[in-house]
């Protein structure tokens, strides 16, 4: 029936038709796209929505003392290991493993940390030493006040290499 | 005459759902059950075991990290059948996905994708992901080590992804790590989104059937006469489905669905292993830069999948398992030199010294991404050409040649991936795990 109609009619006729039809079609996009839009920003991860303040994730870790040089300590609570290097500079390590995801673990035979997934190594500062890892262990900026060790634990920090101005020490 | 009629009348309102659903009559040379071994038929009777045990699960489970894991242990010791329950669900999930492959080799093998099954063919394929989509999602709601660890592998697979990763992935978690927002995103997409997303599009691929005119059928049993649908075709379902049934049944009663210790965001497990149909692409990854072996090499497949029934022939070998004489020989000779090079290709990366270590200044994505790809590409198309010409394939033979040789190389990936990769992956003999 419809197909008839659209036979007869004037030229003047046929171009009104064919604007409206366009027109339907543009408002279904747009109308589409705003769903769409809807759809996304209902996924967004809500938490992502309010930054949490530096002062909600600095972690008091322990005092000074508690490490010895030369040390690597876990702290599995805040998944993070302490380094002490031999000259007292401090270096707080992610334990999230750079490659998937899993906890690396400290294996004091070889003074390494081992991925126990895809067998990566990194050694004592984080620095890969066995692939397939495809950058250092992150770290986190260590903070000393009043002998007392603090961690950021909002500003997990991406490294190429490992710098001397990633040490803290202890004044 | 009218007696007859009312009762053949009332017979088929009960069978009216199941009719409705098939044409009226068959050819009877679809029947054999070597031409389609009933897969097709099993995944749809496998998806109704997966709505109905998963509804039921749905009774007791508690979608938050907290209480997750209880609830399952919960339901496991005080429910009656409880344990039964989600083996069942269990089973029939690792069932499906292998079913469902398994359909879509014998698709591919006896040439079923060409149009006018090409629609088929491509939702056939959205629904296989999505398959394994729903099994993904789904093994994380347990909330034990197994689950929280395996699913951490898998979705930081997807950072890797360049652009568009991290942040598919941050929607994904509903944050940085699996938490609280996963648990919840995960449990609404396996039990809500994915399954409605199937049973749609299975709709449109049982239509697409009929549209095509049923099963495929070879050129020499076109004169097959046509038979009723009921009972032939009905009764022989019935069978495969109570068959089906009884073997899911056995499995379940006999093994239990595995739950470990519960989730502990501080330890990984040693060895930490993605699902067990990630496994080839976890093994690849320890070969592979991640670039490769979760972007460039699977979505070169799943583009190669969907382009595959648009390839213009003049071959018209079809409804036959692997096309022709010669087609059976090469996919043979294929799957045989799969087999070796693969073994060969994961010991030589064994054997050889770390790369990085070798050449620490060069990129890593040039000395474990595209020298390794370059080499494995190379040797394949090397292997491919000599195999065209051995035995003048046609254009078809040779594209299932190509399928073969990916098919087994992965099997043999994620063979190597389950059974011999022991604490921290190293390789060791399955014995000695």
């Amino acid at each position: 029936m419809s197909g008839r109609i659209e036979h007869t009619g004037s030229e003047h006729q046929r171009v009104r038709r064919n604007f409206l039809k366009r027109l339907w079609q543009i408002l279904g996009i747009i109308a589409l796209a705003e769903f769409l839009w809807f759809i996304l920003s209902l996924l967004k991860p809500s938490k992502e929505n309010h930054k949490s303040r530096p002062a909600d994730t600095l972690r008091v870790i322990g005092s000074v003392e508690e490490f010895p040089a030369g040390s690597v300590t876990p702290d599995r609570v805040n998944r993070l290991y302490i380094v002490r290097e031999e000259d007292g500079g401090f270096l707080a390590l992610s334990l999230t493993c750079p490659h998937l995801g899993c906890s690396v673990l400290w294996n004091e035979e070889c003074r390494q940390f081992d991925c126990p997934c895809h067998s990566s190594a990194f050694d004592r500062r984080g620095i890969v030493l066995s692939s397939p890892a495809p950058r250092p262990l992150d770290y986190l900026p260590v903070i000393i006040e009043e002998g007392k060790l603090k961690v950021d634990l909002g500003s997990i920090t991406r490294r190429k290499r490992f710098e001397s101005n990633q040490l803290t020490y202890a004044l | 005459m009218t007696e007859h009629y009312a009762t053949e009348k009332s017979e088929k309102s009960h069978f009216g759902l199941i009719l409705h659903l098939h044409p009226r009559k068959v050819r009877e040379s679809t029947f054999r059950f070597t031409l389609t071994f009933g897969l097709g038929g099993m995944a749809a009777i496998l998806l109704v075991i997966q709505v109905i045990t998963g509804l039921l699960l749905k009774f007791h489970y508690e979608p938050s990290p907290e209480s997750a894991y209880n609830s399952i242990l919960n339901m496991q010791e005080s429910l009656l059948f409880g344990k039964m329950l989600r083996n069942i669900h269990h089973w029939s999930a690792i069932a499906f996905v292998w079913i469902a492959f398994l359909h879509m080799l014998r698709v591919a093998f006896t040439g079923a994708y060409r149009p006018p099954r090409d629609v088929t063919w491509i939702t056939g394929l959205a629904l296989l992901l999505l398959l394994v989509l729903s099994n993904f999602t789904g093994y994380l709601l347990p909330w034990d080590q197994l689950s929280y660890w395996a699913v951490t592998v898998a979705t930081s697979l997807l950072s890797y992804i360049p652009l568009a990763g991290e942040p598919i992935r941050r929607v994904l978690l509903g944050g940085a790590e699996v938490g609280q927002p996963t648990l919840t995103n995960f449990f609404n997409l396996h039990t809500g989104v994915i399954p409605l997303l199937i049973i749609a599009l299975m709709a449109w691929h049982f239509w697409r059937i009929r549209h095509a005119g049923g099963v495929i059928v070879a050129e020499k049993d076109k004169e097959s006469p046509m038979v009723d649908t009921r009972p032939h075709l009905i009764n022989r379902e019935f069978i495969v489905a109570m068959a089906l049934l009884g073997v899911i049944f056995f499995i379940s009663s006999l093994l239990d669905a595995p739950l470990r210790d519960r989730a502990n965001p501080a330890f990984s497990p040693n060895p930490a292993k993605a699902q067990w149909y990630f496994m080839g692409l976890q093994e690849l990854l320890i070969h592979f830069h991640p670039l490769f072996a979760v972007f460039i090499l699977p979505v070169t497949v799943l583009a190669a999948a969907v382009w595959m029934p648009y390839m213009k022939s003049t071959d018209r070998n079809q409804g036959i398992w692997f096309l022709s004489p010669v087609g059976i020989r090469s996919a043979k000779m294929a799957a045989a030199t799969g087999i070796i090079m693969t073994i060969i290709f994961i010991s030589v990366s064994e054997l050889l010294p770390d790369p990085e270590a070798l050449l620490p200044k060069a990129p890593s994505l040039l000395t474990t991404g595209l020298v390794p790809f370059i080499l494995a590409a190379g040797t394949m198309w090397l292997f491919l050409k000599y195999l065209r010409k051995l035995y003048s394939l046609k254009r078809f033979e040779m594209i299932q040649s190509i399928v073969v040789l990916m098919v087994v190389s992965y099997t043999v990936l994620t063979v190597t991936g389950i059974l011999f990769r022991g604490e921290g992956m190293n390789l060791v003999w399955p014995w000695n795990m």
